[in-house]
């Protein structure tokens, strides 16, 4: 890895914190407000890629874990990776991986419709994946019980997704930090 | 990965001769665009300014003193030390400040960025903190030692930002506009340090009145060297073709 | 940015952050072995006495870590009571609990350089994978200094939009500020190699070769 690369890791990891430090927002029509938090995770991996993205999510839990209060609402510390919503902790450098990954796939003909399916696949899949049963198994109530009761959430995380793909694709144009295979991205 | 070098504190430099910073045929480009196009000159000078417009090539020139950008084509010799083989030493020689701090400070206390430089370079613990101390002092931030950066003032950064450079013993350092972005007071400040600096410096900057007493200035456009004599000549020169 | 540290000088404060780590952990495995309703509830005693007495940290060091789940440990035991039965209900939310607490007394006691020298220990087997430990410390230390940065910048491109008249602050900012605070993260890539980010693997060779 690059200085540079470790500097965009670095980066993502504020910029997720940074989302944590904004008010929910409640949305019309949608059961819980809206948390920017999730937000961060996916665009890490539309910007940065697999290994920088799922990094930087790293970078952010270890913040968090050595006492932090960037989760948010205000929360850090050890506590949260046994919490009820640790799971869903847990998920993100793996969802912004997947992200990443699926972006690179798509990167050569990326627009918005292939964004959406990244940041679903990787932003809503891989989190309720990952999430769901480890608050079953912190809470001790059945996997069903925690997948209905994890319903409320998609909306948002749908809005997000969206959010999310407008920017990937922006982003993109103005400043790619992807690279295509065999060809560097022009220096700044 | 580079466990097969030696260990940094034992790779003595080989008795290399303090013979400047010689440019032979150096072209420049980021990808299909070339933003240097066969510069050739050598940099003996104590203090040289660099001059130009936006997009003249300054910048990058600037970054191949020090190994941060590699000749696409011809050579960068520190000393006789070719920038593209042995950036490592070349960078111990030539300390860089660049023209945004917040770009150049990166931890979050003053002390600790401060550390980060000798650390890498592996200076013992003591010794570091005998430097901090030293620079802390000269630069009016005694006061400010555990402080997060992002508290500083502008003009504090920018100290902060090359007091984490001195603190390295370059023997050149390279500014790439280091007042840009600084008020009247501040920019008067880090020229006014920039001055008092013993070590030889190479300063791009747009602000003309920091290079009077210079050596040698440098003037810039379209990716080669257009100008090159003493302020006196240079300056003039420059701001009648600006208009 | 604070951290949930209170400094103090208690034998709690003084135990090896490593130690605590691995002594959290061992409680979190053995609670999650155990289902017994006394021994839950034992632990939420203990660790509460640890954090008040022992480490001698205000209640309030412990709240500001619990309060945020409370509301869910409250949703946990009432699905217990209505679907299982009360006493599954409480050893999980006790069991929760004592965790939480444990977790946030560690997190109170112990400096956060400390927590990153840990971190870099835990991670140095990864050396074999090409990971240089230093360089985790060195990425979290970097997040530190860019969240107030990010915040702020992010504060003067809503300025910039709205002097220019855009009165939604929305995704609008979210563009310009990625590219402005990427261009600039280029150039850190470049102040760290300048100051010598890259002479550190031969630095940790030198200091393992003399130890």
């Amino acid at each position: 890895m690059k200085s540079r690369d470790l500097a965009y890791v670095a980066l993502f990891a504020a910029i997720v914190a940074v989302l944590g430090l904004v008010p929910p927002v409640p949305v019309p029509g949608l059961p819980v407000p809206i948390t920017a938090q999730t937000l961060g995770v996916m665009l890490a991996g539309s910007v940065l890629g697999a290994k920088r993205g799922g990094l930087a999510l790293l970078a952010f839990l270890a913040v968090v874990a050595v006492g932090l209060p960037v989760l948010s609402g205000g929360r850090g510390g050890l506590g949260v990776f046994v919490g009820p919503t640790a799971g869903y902790l847990y998920s993100w450098p793996i969802a912004a991986f997947v992200i990443g990954l699926l972006t690179q796939l798509f990167w050569r003909r990326f627009n918005l419709a292939w964004a959406l399916i990244a940041n679903m696949v990787g932003g809503i899949l891989v989190i309720y994946a990952i999430g769901i049963p480890f608050t079953a198994l912190y809470g001790d109530i059945s996997l069903w019980a925690s997948f209905t009761g994890s319903f409320t959430f998609i909306p948002g995380d749908l809005v997000k997704a969206v959010a999310a793909s407008v920017v990937a694709v922006a982003v993109r144009r103005a400043y790619p930090v992807i690279e295509l295979p065999g060809r560097r991205a022009t220096a700044g | 990965m580079r466990w097969g070098r030696r260990p940094a504190a034992l790779e003595e430099a080989p008795s290399v001769e303090r013979t400047g910073i010689e440019l032979r045929d150096v072209v420049h480009s980021y990808g299909d665009r070339t933003v240097l196009t066969g510069v050739s000159l050598t940099l003996t000078e104590r203090r040289v300014g660099v001059i130009g417009a936006n997009g003249s090539g300054k910048s990058t020139f600037a970054r191949l003193l020090n190994g941060l950008v590699l000749p696409t084509e011809g050579t960068v010799l520190v000393d006789g030390l070719d920038t593209a083989t042995r950036a490592r030493e070349v960078r111990r020689r030539v300390g860089f400040v660049f023209q945004d701090p917040d770009a150049q400070i990166v931890h979050p206390t003053v002390a600790e960025d401060l550390a980060f430089g000798p650390t890498n370079q592996g200076v013992p613990a003591d010794e570091i903190e005998r430097r901090v101390a030293d620079v802390l002092d000269r630069y009016g931030l005694a006061g400010h030692r555990d402080h997060p950066a992002h508290l500083l003032s502008g003009g504090q950064k920018q100290l902060l930002a090359i007091a984490g450079v001195l603190v390295m013993r370059p023997e050149r350092i390279v500014f790439d506009e280091p007042t840009t972005l600084l008020d009247l007071a501040n920019a008067r400040r880090v020229a006014r340090v920039i001055e008092e600096l013993p070590q030889d410096v190479v300063v791009v900057s747009h602000h003309l009145e920091l290079l009077d007493g210079f050596d040698r200035v440098l003037v810039f456009e379209d990716g080669r060297v257009a100008a090159d004599g003493p302020p006196a000549e240079t300056v003039p020169w420059y701001t009648a073709r600006m208009g | 940015m604070q951290s949930l540290y209170r400094p103090g000088n208690s034998l709690v404060h003084r135990v090896p952050a490593g130690l605590k780590l691995a002594l959290l952990a061992a409680l979190g495995v053995g609670l999650f072995l155990t289902g017994s309703l006394p021994v839950v509830a034992g632990a939420v005693v203990l660790v509460v006495a640890v954090g008040l007495l022992a480490a001698r940290l205000p209640w309030s060091a412990l709240l500001v870590q619990v309060r945020p789940v409370l509301i869910w440990l409250a949703v946990l035991l009432a699905f217990h009571v209505l679907v299982t039965d009360p006493r599954t209900g409480a050893v999980a939310v006790l069991r929760l609990l004592a965790l939480l607490v444990a977790a946030a007394v560690v997190t109170a006691t112990t400096r956060v350089t400390a927590l990153v020298a840990v971190v870099e220990r835990l991670a140095s087997p990864l050396r074999v994978v090409g990971v240089r430990p230093a360089r985790i410390g060195l990425v979290i230390a970097m997040t530190l200094r860019f969240i107030p940065l990010v915040a702020d910048r992010a504060a003067r491109v809503r300025e910039a939009q709205a002097a220019r008249g855009a009165s939604r602050v929305g995704l609008g900012i979210v563009v310009p500020l990625l590219v402005q605070v990427l261009r600039m993260a280029a150039t850190v890539g470049e102040a760290l190699d300048a100051r010598g980010a890259d002479d550190a693997p031969a630095r940790r060779r030198l200091a393992r070769a003399a130890s």
